[in-house]
């Protein structure tokens, strides 16, 4: 299956969503979330000669109705003054705002409305027909709750999108999340939501922010059983990662049977992240697209609509991590061998650390992970237990 | 934390003229697995558990057996006297009782009447409030030397860089009683500013580490 779907998807229909304003949303100097990422990854892209001006897509801003279709009015209302300078720290405190995370910053309602706004004209070019996969690298802003700002985020793309996907198209949505963190804002928007199926691969919560992400969240109500969740280990390399991705996207996507799908793709689980401890390389940024590319075809008809999200080495790994979804996403396969020369001439004049200079990590990396086969073995007792409500069904209808 | 903030106060209860039978079905259909037995001024004069019940049933395996037993007063198997507590004893006195009586609930009275229920349900969600794992947080491991006023040292650091503390938990040292580990959990995503200045102020921070990694 996997081969021949991979030779009938060459060359897909494809819209990227960009605007130079993406940078707009930036919380001061010294703040790890940095949307110069999206800059770095879209030169990239196009010194490669994949990524061509037909193929973009200008954002537009989210209204404050769609807004309000995952916050609330009140919290919205903050964000706008806030960014006016008009909110006091201790009303800025009830809503998540003015944190070491999420610090006011001037203009940042118009910032965040963009950052939504780009993952609706995602959804819309799709979801019209004018493309078969989208991806918007300004998006997947996923720790943002219904009425308050977290970890980096002020407004939930990701939630906005999926609400109005359920509203206006009442498609069945997978949202798939393989960013280092556990995409919590997503998961609790849908939680009793049985036509939203939410899984989400990260960093266990153990010493990670944000602590949940566990594998016995399944779900409330209606939604029990369409929630789904891998706390992976620590240290976590890339087969393992790859391995149990891999099988839980398939089995769930077989269960849950998607209209479409929703991939957020933080690139923050690779070795040299600075915020979080798992041990992944290029490899996992690679395999990542391919599946989710190929299942969107086996399932939706290859409506998929790809968002960024975390990744804090903006200069190592986030650029290749994102450009490679854009590769399989239009290509059908990753990009290997040399990064462009133009590109790195360009940019190591700016960049503190040394650039690498191929798509994919050299075998020794890193030190050598002492205690792997334990890890591998935890993660794959984890894909069993995550997986369990499936087997059982299945066990039950035979 | 009190008792009073922790308890349940909607409690079923029987008085001890009522049935097994009736026991019975009220844990089946509560699910619950413990009911105080209570007299008509509300004192607490035993207390059944769902072992009890099930230990006073008919065997599963005599099938035609008439459950005569079943209709045998509460009374005749209830515990009595039993272990309560008042509401403003404190949640780690509730957590001794469980543990060296090896039972798993108390009520609650006051002047001796019958207010509220504690079972081990309530303590272990007690625990996770006091864990602050139920809220966005990051987890850091500072290991320090054991003496005074070594708490407040630490937490100025994270005082000043503005990071929310939501829960503190201080562990023994294993290796080493002259050491503990102070647990906290901070609200932010970026703990490493916060770990940065931990570190220069000489602490060592063990964040997460296993044997045979460095951190």
């Amino acid at each position: 299956m996997a081969e021949d779907a991979g030779d009938s998807i060459m060359s897909c229909n494809t819209g990227f969503v960009y605007s130079n304003d993406f940078t707009t949303y930036r919380f001061k100097d010294d703040h790890p979330f940095n949307q110069m990422r999206v800059v770095l990854a879209k030169e990239l892209l196009e010194a490669t000669g994949i990524l061509e001006e037909k193929h973009k897509i200008t954002p537009r801003l989210a209204t404050e109705e769609e807004l309000a279709l995952a916050h609330s009015k009140p919290y919205i209302q903050a964000v706008k003054k806030a960014g006016q300078g008009l909110l006091s720290e201790e009303e800025g405190l009830e809503y998540g705002i003015g944190t070491e995370d999420t610090p006011m910053f001037k203009g940042m309602h118009e910032a965040s409305q963009l950052l939504v706004g780009s993952t609706l004209s995602a959804i819309d070019a799709v979801l019209e027909g004018r493309v078969e996969h989208a991806l918007n690298l300004g998006g997947g802003l996923h720790h943002g709750f219904e009425r308050k700002a977290s970890g980096f985020c002020i407004y939930n793309d990701g939630a906005v999108g999926i609400k109005y996907i359920r509203e206006k198209y009442n498609y069945k949505v997978l949202y798939v999340d393989t960013d280092a963190h556990h995409g919590d804002g997503v998961q609790w928007a849908f939680y009793d939501d049985p036509n939203v199926c939410t899984f989400s691969i990260h960093e266990t919560g153990r010493y990670l922010f944000p602590g949940t992400g566990n594998v016995n969240e399944r779900g409330l109500k209606e939604g029990y059983g369409y929630s789904f969740n891998l706390p992976i280990d620590a240290f976590t390399e890339d087969e393992s990662f790859i391995d149990i991705y891999e099988s839980a996207f398939r089995e769930i996507a077989d269960y849950f049977k998607p209209d479409v799908i929703v991939t957020q793709n933080g690139a923050d689980a690779h070795f040299l992240d600075p915020l979080t401890h798992l041990c992944s390389t290029m490899n996992i940024y690679e395999h990542i697209p391919k599946v989710a590319h190929e299942l969107a075809h086996q399932y939706c008809n290859g409506k998929w609509i790809a968002l960024g999200g975390g990744g804090y080495d903006i200069w190592r790994v986030v650029p290749r991590a994102w450009a490679q979804i854009w590769s399989v996403m239009t290509e059908g396969e990753p990009l290997t061998g040399n990064l462009p020369e133009k590109w790195l001439e360009k940019w190591q004049e700016e960049s503190p650390v040394s650039l690498p200079s191929t798509w994919n990590d050299p075998a020794d990396a890193y030190k050598p992970i002492p205690r792997k086969a334990e890890i591998t073995e935890k993660n794959n007792k984890l894909l069993e237990k995550a997986l369990q409500l499936i087997h059982n069904q299945k066990k039950f209808n035979s | 934390m009190l008792v009073e903030e922790m308890m349940k106060e909607k409690v079923i209860t029987l008085s001890s003229e009522d049935t097994i039978e009736t026991a019975l079905k009220l844990l089946h259909e509560y699910h619950i697995r413990h009911i105080p037995i209570i007299d008509k001024q509300s004192h607490v004069i035993g207390i059944v558990s769902d072992r009890d019940v099930r230990d006073a049933s008919p065997s599963i395996f005599e099938k035609d057996a008439v459950p005569d037993e079943l209709q045998n007063p509460i009374s005749t198997i209830m515990t009595s006297p039993v272990t309560t507590v008042h509401p403003l004893d404190f949640v780690e006195e509730v957590a001794s009782i469980f543990y060296e009586q090896e039972i798993a609930c108390v009520p609650v009275t006051r002047n001796d009447k019958l207010v509220g229920i504690i079972t081990e349900k309530d303590m272990l969600y007690t625990l996770i409030q006091l864990t602050g794992t139920h809220v966005q947080s990051s987890q850091i491991e500072v290991k320090v030397v054991n003496k005074p006023g070594i708490l407040p040292q630490v937490t100025q650091v994270f005082g000043k860089r503005k990071v929310n503390i939501s829960s503190v938990l201080i562990y023994p040292y294993k290796p080493d009683p002259k050491y503990k580990i102070i647990v906290v959990r901070i609200q932010t995503m970026n703990p490493l500013p916060t770990i940065e200045d931990l570190k220069n102020e000489g602490y060592e921070v063990l964040w997460p580490k296993m044997p045979g990694i460095p951190s």
